[in-house]
C-alpha cells in the first residue's frame, strides 16, 4: 500500500477546490440555519445562480466575464426576494418545502431542452473561464506545497481566489455575528416572537439573512463553474445541500469556522476512505471487494462516521456542548 | 439590502406624552385619585386614558375569544386585568399588541389608532408586552438579552454592524443600563449565563427586565408573577410599583388577588371575551357580576350575616304560625323545613 499517496491525496482534497466550494456553501448556509434558525434547503440553487450567471453571460451572449460576476451577485438577491417574500413571514417550516422546489425548479430549468440555445441541456455550457484563468499570477507548472502536495498552476490559481473568498467571507461573518446586527439575528433564531416584542423588524432581519448567505452561496458557485471551466444542471441538485449541511454540521452550526473545518475534514476523509480503500484493494489488503464498490463503501463509512459524531459529539466539532444542554431542558 | 429601512422606519417615541401625573409628589395616590368616582361599568371612560380600545373582535372558529367593546386604561396608573381561565385575556393582549389580528376593533395608544400595526412597530411606539409563556432567548446570555431589548440601535443596521467603532460607545450605554436593571431584578450574577439556564421564575424576572430595556410607556405584563417564589414577588410588586412612580402605565394579567389588591390602582374583569365589571381593587369581588363570572351564575350566593338572620326569623314565624293552626305539634316535616332555612 502507497500511505504517501493516499496521505496526499488526503491532504490535497482537506485545502482542495471540493473542500473551498462546500466551505462557501455551508458558511452561507451557516448564515441561514446556524444563526437565523432559517431551514434553507435549496443552498443548491444559490450556487447554480452563481455557475450560470458566469457562464451564460460569458458563453452565451459573449460578454465580459465580470459582468457574469455582477449579475451572478445580483441574481443571487432576487433569489433569495424570491424565496423569503412568500415564505419568510410563514412557519419555519414553509421555507423548508419552498427552498427545496426552488432548487429543483432552477435545475429543471437550465437543464431544459426548450432554452438549450441559453444553458446549454444536460451537457451544459463551457469556455467561460479564458478571462478568468488569464489573471492567473502563477505560471504554467506543478507546484509543490510541502513534500506530499501538488498542485497545477490552474488549480494554484482557483485556490488562491477560493481560499480569499472564504476567509473574506469569514471575517465578514465574525464581525456580523458579533455585532448588535448578529445579536438580533441569533435571537430570531431563538424565538421570533420575543423578538418581535422588543420592536425588531424580524421579517426584515430574516430578509437580509437569507440574501447574505445566499450571496455567499453564489460565491462558492462562482468557484464550482471556474475550477472546471464547465457547468451542468446535474451538479446543482440537492445533494449537494444535504453535503453542505452535513459539512456544516460536521464542524459546528453557529460557529465562524465550522464550516470551513467541516468541510477540509470531510473531504479529506472522504478521499483518505476511498484512496485508502482502493490502495488497499489493489495491494491484496482486502479481498471481498472491488475498486469499483469503494465508490459506495466509502459514504456508507461516512455515514456511519458522521452517526458517530452525533451521538458523541452533537454539538460538531467546534461547537459548545453548554448549548446542547439547553436544548434538553 | 434593508441595511437602513429598519432604522428609517423607527418612528420617533412619542417623547410629547409625558404623564401628566406631579413629578414631584406620590404618584400613587395620584393615580387613585384618577378613579376617585368613576362607575364601576365596564368601559367607564378614564380622565387621561393613555390605551383605548373600541368593539375588539377575536373568533376561533365558533368560539369568541374577545368581544370587547369598550376599555380606556388610565395613564400612570397600575391596571390589573382578571379573570377567570380562559376568558381571553391573553388572546385580548395579543389582538392590542399585534401578534394576532383582530377580527374587528380599533384602539388608540395616545391617540395614534394602531389596529392593524405590525407588533414590532407597536413595540417602537412604547406599548411593550412580555409573555404568559415566557420566552427567554434560551442561547444568549442574560446580558445579551438585555441589550437586545433596547432601541435605536446604530448597530442593528448591517452595513453600520460591519464598523464596531460606530456602535461601541452606544453599546457601553445599554450595557450599563442593562446592568442597572439586572441588580434591580438581582440577576446580576448570572449576566453571563445563558439564558436557557435560568429557573421558571428567573426567567420571568428576566422577560420582565427585558422588556423595560425598551423604555416603554406602557408595559403589558402577562401573569407576571406566576412562577416567582413569594420573597422575590414581594420585591417584584416593588418594581411594578417603581415603574408607575417613573411615570411608566402597567396593564397587568394576574390570577392571584392579593396581589392585585396590593398593587392596582383599577382593576378590569374579564368573563367569556367581554368586560362585564371595572373598579377599584378594594370592591371589585364584591361585585355581584365578578361573583357570577367567577362561580358560575347559578351558584347559591352567599349570604351576608344580617340576611341569614332574617331568613332565620321569617322560618321561625312560619313555624309558629302552622303550630298555631296544626295540633301535632311536633310535626317531622316542619322541622325539617325550618332546619333547611336555617342551615343555608
Ligand atoms: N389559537 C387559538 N385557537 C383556538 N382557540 C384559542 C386560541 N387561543 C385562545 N383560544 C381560546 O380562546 C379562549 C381565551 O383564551 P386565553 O388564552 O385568551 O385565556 P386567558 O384569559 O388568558 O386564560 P388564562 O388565565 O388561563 O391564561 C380560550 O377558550 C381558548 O381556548
Ligand atoms: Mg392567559
Amino acid at each position: 500500500m502507497d500511505w504517501t499517496l493516499i496521505i496526499s491525496r488526503a491532504a490535497e482534497a482537506g485545502i482542495g477546490t471540493e473542500t473551498v466550494i462546500y466551505a462557501l456553501a455551508a458558511i452561507g448556509l451557516n448564515v441561514h440555519f446556524g444563526y437565523t434558525g432559517l431551514l434553507n434547503f435549496g443552498q443548491a440553487a444559490f450556487l447554480a445562480v452563481g455557475a450560470y450567471a458566469i457562464a451564460v453571460t460569458v458563453s452565451t451572449f459573449g460578454l465580459p466575464f465580470f459582468l457574469g460576476v455582477a449579475i451572478g451577485l445580483a441574481l443571487a438577491i432576487v433569489l433569495a426576494l424570491l424565496l423569503g417574500i412568500p415564505t419568510l413571514r410563514l412557519r419555519a417550516d414553509y421555507l423548508a418545502i419552498v427552498t427545496i422546489a426552488a432548487a429543483e425548479i432552477v435545475r429543471l430549468v437550465v437543464r431544459a431542452v426548450a432554452l438549450r440555445d441559453t444553458f446549454g441541456g444536460t451537457d451544459g455550457l463551457q469556455g467561460f473561464s479564458d478571462s478568468f484563468y488569464s489573471l492567473n499570477p502563477y505560471p504554467a507548472g506543478q507546484y509543490e506545497l510541502g513534500s506530499i502536495i501538488g498542485f497545477d498552476h490552474r488549480t494554484m490559481w482557483v485556490l488562491t481566489v477560493g481560499w480569499v473568498l472564504v476567509a473574506i467571507s469569514c471575517f465578514l461573518i465574525y464581525l456580523l455575528m458579533k455585532s448588535p446586527w448578529g445579536r438580533v439575528l441569533k435571537a430570531i433564531r431563538e424565538d421570533e416572537d420575543a423578538v418581535r416584542s422588543l420592536g425588531k423588524n424580524v421579517f426584515s432581519y430574516k430578509m437580509q439573512s437569507l440574501m447574505i448567505g445566499g450571496v455567499i452561496g453564489s460565491l462558492a458557485g462562482f468557484i464550482f463553474a471556474l475550477s472546471r471551466a464547465a457547468v451542468q444542471p446535474d451538479l446543482f441538485s440537492t445533494e449537494l445541500t444535504f453535503y453542505a449541511y452535513t459539512v456544516l454540521i460536521l464542524g459546528g452550526a453557529a460557529r465562524i469556522l465550522g464550516p470551513v473545518v467541516g468541510a477540509a475534514i470531510f473531504w479529506a476523509l472522504l478521499v483518505l476512505i476511498t484512496t485508502g480503500l482502493e490502495e488497499a484493494v489493489r495491494a491484496g489488503v482486502i479481498t471481498f471487494i472491488t475498486t469499483n464498490q469503494v465508490g459506495a463503501i466509502r459514504f456508507m463509512l461516512v455515514g456511519l462516521g458522521l452517526m458517530l459524531l452525533l451521538i458523541f459529539r452533537p454539538q460538531g466539532i467546534f461547537g459548545d456542548k453548554r448549548e446542547i444542554a439547553l436544548d434538553a431542558r | 439590502m434593508h441595511a437602513d429601512e429598519a432604522a428609517a422606519d423607527r418612528s420617533p417615541k412619542a417623547a410629547g406624552h409625558t404623564p401628566q401625573a406631579p413629578t414631584d409628589g406620590n404618584r400613587g395616590a395620584h393615580a387613585t385619585a384618577a378613579f376617585a368616582g368613576l362607575a364601576t361599568e365596564p368601559g367607564v371612560a378614564k380622565p387621561d386614558p393613555i390605551l383605548v380600545v373600541d368593539n375588539v373582535v377575536r373568533r376561533f372558529g365558533g368560539l369568541t375569544a374577545v368581544d370587547v367593546e369598550h376599555v380606556e386604561i388610565q395613564r400612570g396608573s397600575i391596571t390589573a386585568l382578571i379573570g377567570p381561565n380562559g376568558a381571553g385575556k391573553t388572546t385580548f393582549f395579543n389582538q392590542l399588541t399585534g401578534f394576532d389580528s383582530a377580527d374587528a376593533g380599533q384602539w388608540t395608544f395616545n391617540g395614534r389608532r394602531i389596529n392593524g400595526l405590525a407588533a414590532h412597530k407597536i413595540a417602537r411606539i412604547g406599548m411593550v408586552r412580555t409573555f404568559q409563556l415566557t420566552k427567554a432567548l434560551s442561547k444568549l446570555t442574560v446580558l445579551e438579552n438585555m441589550r437586545l431589548g433596547a432601541q435605536k440601535q446604530i448597530g442593528e443596521s448591517f452595513l453600520r454592524a460591519l464598523i464596531p467603532s460606530l456602535w461601541r460607545d452606544q453599546e457601553d450605554e445599554i450595557t450599563q443600563r442593562a446592568e442597572e436593571l439586572l441588580t434591580r431584578f438581582k440577576l446580576d450574577a448570572k449576566r453571563g449565563d445563558f439564558a436557557g439556564s435560568l429557573s421558571g421564575g428567573q426567567r420571568k424576572l428576566l422577560e420582565m427586565a427585558r422588556a423595560l430595556m425598551v423604555g416603554p410607556e406602557l408595559v403589558m405584563l402577562d401573569e407576571p408573577m406566576a412562577g416567582v417564589n413569594p420573597a422575590l414577588t414581594q420585591s417584584l410588586l416593588g418594581h411594578v410599583k417603581d415603574l408607575r412612580e417613573q411615570g411608566m402605565t402597567v396593564l397587568f394579567v394576574e390570577h392571584d388577588m392579593d396581589m392585585v389588591r396590593d398593587i392596582s390602582d383599577w382593576v378590569v374583569v374579564m368573563a367569556q371575551g367581554q368586560v362585564i365589571a371595572e373598579g377599584p381593587p378594594g370592591t371589585i369581588m364584591s361585585d355581584t357580576r365578578v361573583v357570577d363570572a367567577y362561580l358560575g351564575a347559578h351558584h347559591d350566593t352567599p349570604l351576608s350575616a344580617e340576611e341569614e338572620e332574617r331568613q332565620l326569623a321569617e322560618a321561625e314565624a312560619e313555624l309558629e304560625a302552622k303550630a298555631a293552626q296544626e295540633p301535632g305539634p311536633d310535626s317531622p316535616e316542619t322541622d325539617a323545613t325550618a332546619q333547611e332555612g336555617a342551615g343555608r
